[in-house]
């Protein structure tokens, strides 16, 4: 069992193949591909493999230590940002494989047209807290 | 309270109202419903017999359960099958719930679940927070494998080996939370071991103990990662790894080898010797070819090449690691490592950084970056 973050993005990621701004969608397109999202998390639920996941604001700031006693620094909301989280879900699955086949589902969303939007999804491993001892014996 | 009493007994009472016909995931739910009842009323009024009190509450649970939802007429038949109450049966069925939990329909993680809840009597909280999912997320798990099972023959024969690699993922899944998966697979394979009168069964538990008595100094006080040589001989349970090693012989004895045993033999030579410049690496290696026979895994040979490479040197470990596919987890700290020993200390440090990058766990890639900075900082001094 492994956890997996499946990243969507705002920016930053390679264009997806029905590549149509989201407030160009119909009302109705917006809440099938919404429904399409909650329907997915919802399934993980069922077989055990969800942990968690949040929408994030396309907003935030870049935030920096400025010294001893002075306020952080702030950069304005991602000022110069190449990048940009759109959402995020946890799942802890038997296999990479099964991360990927997931994330492939998750990219399959309903978008403009009522067609899938083919966006690219990150699929991130977590680095375990505490090491196994599987696979090598000299620990 | 006695919770351990009550855990040890839960496989048992399970095993005994699935040999009277009800169906798992109805006898689980009854089974957890008796072990609340006892945590209520044992404290102020302890049974004289707690197994057949728990087979006589858990069964009128299930009766009940039934009773609740089927026709009239089906009650009546359910109460006259219903057994006189008495002592509970002799037979011993936790070694059929051992196989019947890692069943090959099963997707490990579910195998897993069901065997802590099922076999170790932990409940879904704590099995949810040893693994750090959400108690719903693993609420389902082990209810879509208790599903899975619904049509599978009590009395079917296992497969050792599934239920050995069950818990074995148990094992390896370490501490968190406030259940300790290690301990609670040494544990189990205990009971396991107990009762099946296997040399492989053997073997993984004496794997377990020889890896557990050095679990202490396998981490410094920070949580960074003390390699084997550098850990601290004197902080080893030497009780644990009498214990394995008086296993692991017995086990050897009987002339069935098998993966477990043998690895058990690699933490053996390990465990046994004083120091780590006194390791007897070539008798390591002769275990590791072994391995290689029984097993034929790429990882094995993985590490048979750090073995070859302390009984041989680091040019022969070096020749041994080229034969494998450098994809191979772990491959380029070992190459980092053979590079380290043999001198090439520039190669070292950007195959070390390398490795940090690929490493699986924190601790791993922490070390991996600390022995990358430390090879450069001395050539630069």
């Amino acid at each position: 069992m492994a956890k997996y973050l499946l990243l969507k993005h705002y920016r930053g990621a390679p264009a997806a193949v029905n590549d149509v701004p989201m407030d160009q969608w119909t009302p109705e397109e917006i809440s099938a591909h919404v429904q399409y999202m909650s329907d997915f998390a919802a399934r993980l639920e069922q077989t055990g493999e969800f942990v968690d996941g949040q929408a994030l604001a396309p907003e935030g700031a870049w935030v920096r230590y400025d010294g001893e006693g002075r306020p952080p620094v702030t950069d304005g909301p991602f000022a110069e940002t190449k990048d940009l989280i759109a959402g995020w879900m946890v799942i802890d699955v038997d296999s990479y494989e099964r991360a990927v086949e997931l994330a492939g589902e998750l990219s399959a969303a309903p978008g403009a047209a009522g067609k899938p939007i083919h966006e690219w999804l990150e699929v991130r491993p977590f680095l375990a807290a505490s090491p196994t001892i599987t696979e090598c014996p000299h620990r | 309270m006695n919770e351990a009493l009550l855990r040890s007994l839960t496989p048992s009472v399970l095993g005994i109202l699935v040999r009277r016909g009800a169906d798992f995931a109805a006898a689980e739910d009854a089974v957890q419903d008796a072990l609340v009842e006892a945590v209520r009323v044992w404290p102020a009024d302890a049974p004289q017999d707690p197994k057949g009190w728990l087979v006589t509450v858990a069964w009128r649970r299930f009766l009940d359960a039934r009773r609740s939802d089927a026709a009239r007429r089906r009650r009546e038949d359910l109460v006259d099958e219903e057994p006189t109450p008495g002592p509970a049966p002799a037979v011993d069925d936790t070694l059929q719930l051992y196989f019947l939990c890692a069943h090959p329909s099963l997707t490990p993680s579910s195998a897993v679940a069901l065997t802590l809840r099922a076999v170790g009597g932990l409940t879904t909280r704590q099995i949810a927070q040893a693994y750090l999912v959400p108690e719903a997320t693993m609420a389902q798990r082990i209810s879509r494998a208790k599903r899975t099972l619904s049509g599978v023959r009590f009395d079917q024969p296992g497969d050792v080996a599934t239920v050995l690699r069950v818990l074995y993922l148990v094992f390896n899944e370490g501490y968190s939370g406030d259940v300790d998966l290690a301990a609670e697979a040494i544990r189990l394979t205990r009971q396991l071991a107990a009762r099946a009168d296997h040399p492989e069964v053997a073997g993984l538990l004496a794997l377990m103990l020889l890896h557990h008595a050095r679990r202490a100094t396998r981490t410094a006080p920070d949580g960074s990662l003390v390699p084997l040589a550098e850990q601290d001989r004197d902080r080893w349970d030497t009780e644990s790894i009498a214990e394995g090693v008086e296993i692991l012989q017995a086990a050897l004895a009987r002339d069935r080898l098998g993966e477990f045993q043998a690895q058990a033999a690699i933490a053996a030579l390990h465990a046994d010797a004083p120091t780590a410049g006194e390791t007897d690496w070539v008798q390591i290696v002769e275990w590791y070819d072994e391995l290689v026979r029984l097993t034929d895994s790429p990882v094995v040979r993985l590490n048979r090449a750090v073995a070859v490479g302390e009984a041989d040197g680091p040019r022969a470990g070096l020749a041994a690691l080229a034969a494998l596919d450098d994809s191979l987890p772990r491959h380029t700290a070992v190459a980092a490592y053979l590079q380290e020993r043999d001198g090439a200390l520039t190669t070292a440090a950007r195959l070390y950084a390398e490795a940090a990058r690929k490493a699986p766990n924190l601790a791993e890639r922490d070390y991996l970056t600390r022995r990358a900075a430390h090879l450069n900082t001395r050539r630069r001094c």
